[in-house]
């Protein structure tokens, strides 16, 4: 048990926990983005910075307001959705009827704002941001130690990820929300407010992005690129999966997390680059995605 | 897909053309833009206006694409970028000529084309959008690690040469004329191929491709073409910055690049030919004028892409065209 095909285990273990906690986050952070891009067709290139916005905001609660991570898991999100809620309305919303290409250089302009006024504020260089005392320490595994805290990441991006499922799914709102992405005139001849629907569901989404970059915080550096850097994979990931099914994000997030993890170990020259080479791969045989509809 | 909401420039009657397939407004404009060039270095900065140039041949090669195809490559650094390490190399490590550098900038920009095109054609609007977009994030990290790059510090001090081995470009006037006339060649090449018969099932497929398919044209074909060409017109403009400044850097294949482009297009007018070199001379002029204010330059351009998108689709160029009813 030292070894498996030569490399010792603690390193592959330790790489592919890794590799887990990156899936995670591409979890989340394509689940949102499949989310909005399923109501509203516009994809959401702001996404990064809402990431790193989540991230700022839990860690000037806890410099300015005192309020610890808890709070922040909790309200950081809100705060965030709210700014998102804001865009929709005065922005996004003047441009459905356009080309959806309008729609990404949009987010993309407020994106670049966005990343602007943060770095002028806070610098370049990352703040640190600690590991709440209750998920502090390690768990022994017995073929590993297992930190708490990147444990929990995996557990609650899960939870999150299976809400969220569960929301659209089975619960009324989200019947109706699979209605509207169907065929939103249809849904508001029936009387259901479809305009303020997509509003909801942007901020849902943006506030998805922000929850991820409160989980961030305590694993990387609070800085203003976490979320652009994170975001071109994420995309990356996004065609590989096609956007058509919740489920389909969750497992292509976690599983190219998964592969990222073990070329650190087998190749580590190649793990900057291997999702992009699946995405080329997945071109070439399933243009359409692994889980996406023609 | 069509008039307000697509990326062309708005068509108005047709014109005759008169000269070189450019109709009396756009030769007009034209002869300025040319007198201008010819004026320019005895009152401007030399240096600042191939800056210029360069970067307005990259956005006119970036808007053959999005303008006359309809295709929004958000990657276009990559083209842009390697071309400019390879044109650098070329010149200082294997000691080619400067034409013959740029000309090798141009090489590996239409393959690097021809290589990401043919995977990102499979799927289009934004999906293509972002392929392109992480195929370019994928040729940075391998800028990032590749030894010849020179990694962070990138190429530097890349020899200007001697025009075919003959002609020395130190003089910053001298390599003023041979980008002015490099600049010069490529507008008037991208200007000939959206007026040729290929142009023209360009601009069909960006009005309907459906339509173009059912013509029988294979519309791929024409894609992949169109996207070789817009790339390997970026690696010359890309191999022209390296020899003009003499210094390749990752700045040049990062996405942030890619970026700029698509601005300097939608600033000036998307689907006009006029409208990229406008919109790049704003764009440089205005880095040029902020660049003391460091993280706002970033702010600024974010905030110029939204009031674009919002308020002034048409960009400069085009809300000229529109208000003169004619085409530029």
């Amino acid at each position: 048990m030292d070894e498996i095909f030569g490399i010792p285990a603690p390193l592959l273990f330790g790489q592919l926990l890794l590799g887990l906690i990156n899936g995670a986050f591409y979890a989340l952070l394509s689940l949102g983005l499949a989310v909005i891009f399923g109501m509203l067709n516009v994809i959401n290139f702001t996404h990064g910075a809402q990431f790193m916005l989540g991230a700022f905001v839990a860690w000037a609660m806890l410099n300015f307001l005192g309020l610890g991570y808890w709070w922040a898991l909790l309200l950081a999100p809100i705060v965030v959705g709210l700014f998102g809620v804001l865009l929709e309305r005065t922005m996004i919303s003047q441009l459905y009827k356009l080309d959806h290409l309008y729609g990404l250089l949009l987010t993309f302009g407020v994106g670049l704002i966005v990343e602007g006024l943060v770095r002028n504020e806070f610098g370049s260089s990352g703040l640190p941001y600690r590991i709440p005392t209750e998920l502090t320490g390690a768990w022994d595994l017995g073929f590993m130690f297992m930190p708490v805290y990147r444990g929990w990441v995996v557990i609650v991006a899960l939870v999150a990820c299976i809400a969220t499922w569960l929301v659209i799914e089975k619960t009324k709102i989200g019947s109706y929300l699979r209605a509207a992405t169907e065929n939103p005139a249809l849904v508001q001849a029936f009387g259901i407010n479809v305009p303020r629907m997509m509003t909801l569901t942007y901020g849902a989404g943006v506030a998805l992005a922000a929850f991820a970059g409160v989980l961030a915080a305590p694993i990387y550096s609070v800085n203003p690129q976490m979320g652009s850097n994170l975001i071109i994979i994420v995309f990356a990931v996004v065609v590989i999966g096609g956007m058509g099914s919740i489920l389909g994000s969750v497992v292509t997030g976690f599983g190219l997390g998964i592969i990222e993890g073990l070329t650190k170990v087998f190749y580590p020259e190649a793990s900057a680059t291997v999702i992009f080479v699946v995405m080329a791969i997945v071109l070439l045989l399933r243009p359409a995605g692994l889980f996406g509809r023609a | 897909m069509a008039a307000p909401g697509g990326f062309s420039g708005t068509d108005f009657k047709t014109e005759e053309t008169v000269f070189l397939g450019f109709t009396r407004t756009q030769l007009v404009a034209f002869l300025v833009m040319v007198a201008f060039i010819v004026v320019s270095p005895f009152f401007l900065y030399p240096v600042f206006l191939m800056k210029v140039l360069c970067f307005a041949l990259f956005a006119c090669a970036f808007n053959l694409l999005i303008g006359y195809v309809g295709l929004l490559s958000f990657g276009h650094a990559a083209y842009f970028g390697m071309g400019g390490y390879l044109a650098g190399h070329a010149a200082k490590v294997w000691g080619f000529t400067p034409e013959i550098a740029v000309l090798i900038g141009g090489a590996v920009g239409a393959l690097l084309g021809l290589l990401i095109g043919w995977l990102a054609i499979r799927r289009q609007g934004i999906y293509f959008a972002m392929i392109t977009l992480a195929f370019a994030q994928m040729v940075y990290f391998f800028c990032v690690q590749a030894p010849f790059t020179g990694g962070e510090d990138g190429i530097q001090s890349i020899p200007r040469g001697n025009l075919f081995g003959m002609i020395p470009l130190s003089a910053d006037i001298t390599m003023y004329w041979l980008t002015a006339a490099v600049f010069l060649i490529g507008f008037l090449f991208i200007h000939r191929v959206i007026h040729s018969p290929f142009g023209m099932v360009m601009k069909s497929i960006r009005e309907n491709e459906p339509r173009a398919t059912s013509l029988g044209y294979r519309t791929d074909d024409y894609k992949l073409m169109a996207f070789v060409l817009s790339a390997a017109l970026s690696g010359v403009a890309g191999g022209l910055k390296s020899i003009v400044f003499g210094i390749a850097t990752l700045t040049d294949v990062f996405w942030t690049m890619s970026g700029e482009v698509v601005l300097m297009s939608l600033v000036g007018g998307l689907g006009t030919i006029f409208g990229p070199v406008v919109g790049a001379a704003v764009i440089i002029t205005m880095q040029n004028y902020l660049a003391e204010f460091g993280a706002w330059v970033t702010v600024i351009q974010g905030i110029i892409f939204v009031l674009c998108v919002l308020a002034f689709r048409r960009g400069i160029v085009g809300e000229i065209g529109n208000w003169l009813r004619v085409r530029l």
